[in-house]
């Protein structure tokens, strides 16, 4: 156990450094930094102004300098854009917002998905087994984007029931929530049939039922553990899915999280503030899929970690 | 009779003859025979070949014009069957409002600068004329007023639409947008985009997939350890973050005037990026093949006859994989399609006066606002977008079950 973790954080390591050299040579790359070109300064002023984000130095101290200050002081500079921001705040102000509709989103998908798949597994060929199959693989082919016009069209504009956009109330997290997590739920349920269906022909389903279980007890207690199992495998796939997807529907209902800042970043070119993000995106992703794997081996004893 | 001639004919013949009417069931036709019972593949295949089709021949459609600007009276039309023809509108100043004419009157002044130019004998007024006629040809062309920088070939096909339908438009069935275009119209040109950035950064991926993965397999040892390393660690960086960062910064003036210089536009980065993207898992899919079959015995009969290493994987091992192979790029162009429609929606991908699909709802969501409701501006687009990603993922769902083994007899 400690030998694997230790492995993943070397590999982490080794993997943030890969990305922060990446897209510190890309940021370099333009000529002249983002402060020259729509009008010119006066010379004085873009004097102060490269002093301030140290690009009056040579490359490879800004490399180093700039490394040295993100690993030993957590600290990502100035925002090239937003004026009196530090990369930290811009970070610390959007990341629990991110990190609470992200949450919701998994924690919905989860929910739903498994749900309509044991339905769908127990009910085989029924009715609901159609429709919610139907449904989700309906689900899995919507893109989030128009999923979610769709939904602030019916249900903010057309039925007025939930408020359009923000982040003030739980009424607000919902149909973003609701929409993130939408095709994650679609392909859970789709992943927990199939492995119900199998689940239900072993033996030791079997036992239980002979032993005298009820088909609820049977069904938590002994099938889902296992039929869980490639729903486990795919929460790494999915933390990846929902990052991204938060880029739109933060964007679509203007709530004011890492994606919206992320977009804003790119396409205003405001560098340090985007290269910031994407190592935090990094951690994030590589933390979720080392937790994915140790949940991986507790709950199938015929996995070794390695 | 019938049993003399049986008598002429030998055990060994009979049996012969009767082995050359048994048809050997190669794994295509099997699979294929496997897929024909799978309707849902199919119907999404007829879909897609139909979509191909209608969306290769756009221009020969009678489709409304897809930039026309029509800001006085044509803006956010709810679908109709209100008539429609081509160059109608007033500040076009096409000759009897339509393209019809115009199309012949310009031929016909084009034809008459042509034959000046050939009796001029001035080089001076020559030139001022050679001049006065290229810009006819650019900007002066009436095909430059409805579609946007239309090749030789489309301006062939629009010909061709003109010759059929005349002036003849499709009503907005689909709605008009903000700026009075006709949604449908810009449904399929928009598809155009849309399509071609599914395949071409798939066909990208494959590339670099599959060389990858199959050299990596078939060279084993240390160096297969070490690509798939390399391979492992770039699937632990969030590509999509570091796309969009990469495409902001190759987009930006300075490095977009030097990629210019060598005919690289933001499509073609596009492409590279999302491609660069995909063929990871491509890479891991072939090496897993690979690694099953490069100990079978026509490969070894390979080595044998003395065949060098590249020609083996190219010649002997890559066909062999292609099943697989196929199935996963049937599943990687949806995705691709899907970045792309995320990217164009975003801002960061295709931009104005070039349309796609991820565009059009990004356009139809900007128009959604409490007063009024313009839901057709999202539907349309959106069903379009949905539906051919549905398509392709059953597509990709059946062809896999058609070429599994393990599915036969089911």
């Amino acid at each position: 156990m400690i030998q694997f973790l230790v492995k993943r954080f070397l590999w982490l390591i080794v993997t943030l450094l890969i990305v922060y050299t990446v897209s510190f040579f890309l940021m370099r790359s333009v000529p002249g930094g983002p402060f020259q070109g729509e009008k010119q300064l006066p010379p004085t002023i873009q004097r102060n102004i490269e002093r301030r984000f140290e690009l009056d130095k040579p490359l490879s101290y800004q490399y180093f300098s700039h490394l040295n200050k993100i690993v030993f002081q957590f600290d990502f500079g100035p925002s090239y854009r937003l004026k009196d921001y530090t990369v930290n705040e811009v970070i610390a102000s959007g990341f629990p917002v991110s990190m609470s509709l992200g949450v919701f989103a998994l924690s919905f998908a989860l929910v739903l998905g498994v749900s309509a798949g044991v339905v769908s597994a127990m009910y085989r060929h029924s009715v609901w087994d159609v429709t919610l199959m139907t449904v989700a693989t309906l689900g899995i082919a919507v893109p989030n984007f128009v999923l979610a016009s769709l939904c602030l069209i019916v249900f903010v504009f057309y039925l007025g029931i939930l408020p359009a956009a923000g982040w003030s109330s739980l009424e607000s997290v919902l149909l973003p929530a609701f929409c993130l997590g939408a095709p994650f739920a679609a392909y859970i349920a789709r992943l927990t049939r199939t492995g119900m269906l199998e689940i239900l022909n072993q033996d030791y389903i079997r036992t239980a039922y002979a032993k005298g279980l009820t088909t609820y007890s049977v069904v938590t207690k002994h099938a889902l553990k296992m039929a869980i199992i490639p729903v486990v495998s795919y929460l790494g796939p999915a933390t990846a899915g929902i990052l991204t997807g938060s880029l739109v529907l933060e964007r679509i209902f203007a709530i004011p999280g890492m994606g919206t800042h992320f977009v804003e970043a790119a396409l205003q070119r405001d560098y340090t503030l985007a290269m910031g993000m994407i190592l935090v995106y990094t951690l994030i992703l590589s933390v979720m899929n080392t937790l994915v794997d140790m949940a991986y081996a507790m709950l199938d004893p015929r996995v070794k970690l390695e | 009779m019938v049993s003399v001639e049986k008598k002429n004919t030998s055990p060994q013949q009979e049996v012969l003859e009767k082995a050359l009417q048994v048809k050997g069931v190669s794994l295509w036709r099997d699979a294929a025979k496997r897929l024909r019972k799978n309707w849902a593949a199919m119907g999404s295949l007829y879909f897609l070949v139909v979509l191909a089709l209608l969306i290769t021949f756009t221009p020969l459609l009678p489709l409304q014009s897809p930039t026309e600007l029509n800001l006085k009276d044509r803006q956010y039309q709810s679908p109709g069957f209100g008539a429609a023809t081509l160059g109608s509108s007033e500040d076009l100043k096409f000759k009897d409002r339509s393209l019809v004419a115009e199309l012949a009157s310009y031929d016909e002044e084009k034809s008459n600068l042509v034959d000046q130019i050939a009796k001029e004998t001035d080089t001076e007024k020559r030139t001022e004329l050679e001049l006065e006629l290229a810009t006819k040809q650019g900007i002066g062309h009436p095909f430059n007023k409805l579609w946007h920088r239309p090749g030789y070939i489309t301006k062939a096909l629009i010909r061709t639409r003109l010759l059929v339908f005349g002036d003849y438009c499709i009503p907005s069935l689909c709605g008009t947008d903000d700026s009075g275009r006709d949604v449908l119209s810009r449904i399929f040109w928009g598809g155009r985009v849309s399509l071609v950035v599914g395949l071409v950064a798939t066909l990208v991926s494959l590339i670099i997939g599959v060389f990858y993965g199959a050299v990596s397999g078939y060279l084993g040892g240390i160096y297969d350890a070490i690509m798939m390393r390399a391979v492992d660690i770039l699937y632990s960086i969030p590509f999509i973050f570091v796309v969009i960062f990469l495409i902001t910064i190759l987009t930006e003036d300075s490095n977009k005037a030097f990629l210019e210089s060598y005919g690289i536009d933001k499509i073609v980065i596009f492409y590279f990026a999302i491609g660069a993207i995909y063929w990871l898992t491509m890479s891991r899919v072939v090496r897993g093949q690979v690694l099953s079959i490069k100990n079978e015995q026509y490969i070894d009969a390979a080595r044998a006859i003395g065949v060098s290493t590249f020609p083996i994987v190219f010649r002997h091992v890559i066909p062999n994989v292609m099943g697989v192979v196929i199935v996963y790029l049937t599943l990687t162009i949806p995705a691709v399609m899907l970045f792309e429609a995320f990217l164009s929606f975003l801002g960061l991908g295709v931009s104005a006066p070039d349309v796609s699909w991820g565009l059009l709802v990004n356009e139809g969501v900007k128009a959604v606002t409490p007063n009024k409701i313009y839901w057709w501006l999202v539907l349309f687009p959106g069903l379009a977008l949905a539906g051919t990603l549905f398509s392709l993922n059953f597509l990709g769902d059946g062809l896999r079950d058609a070429l599994d083994p393990k599915m036969k007899n089911r």
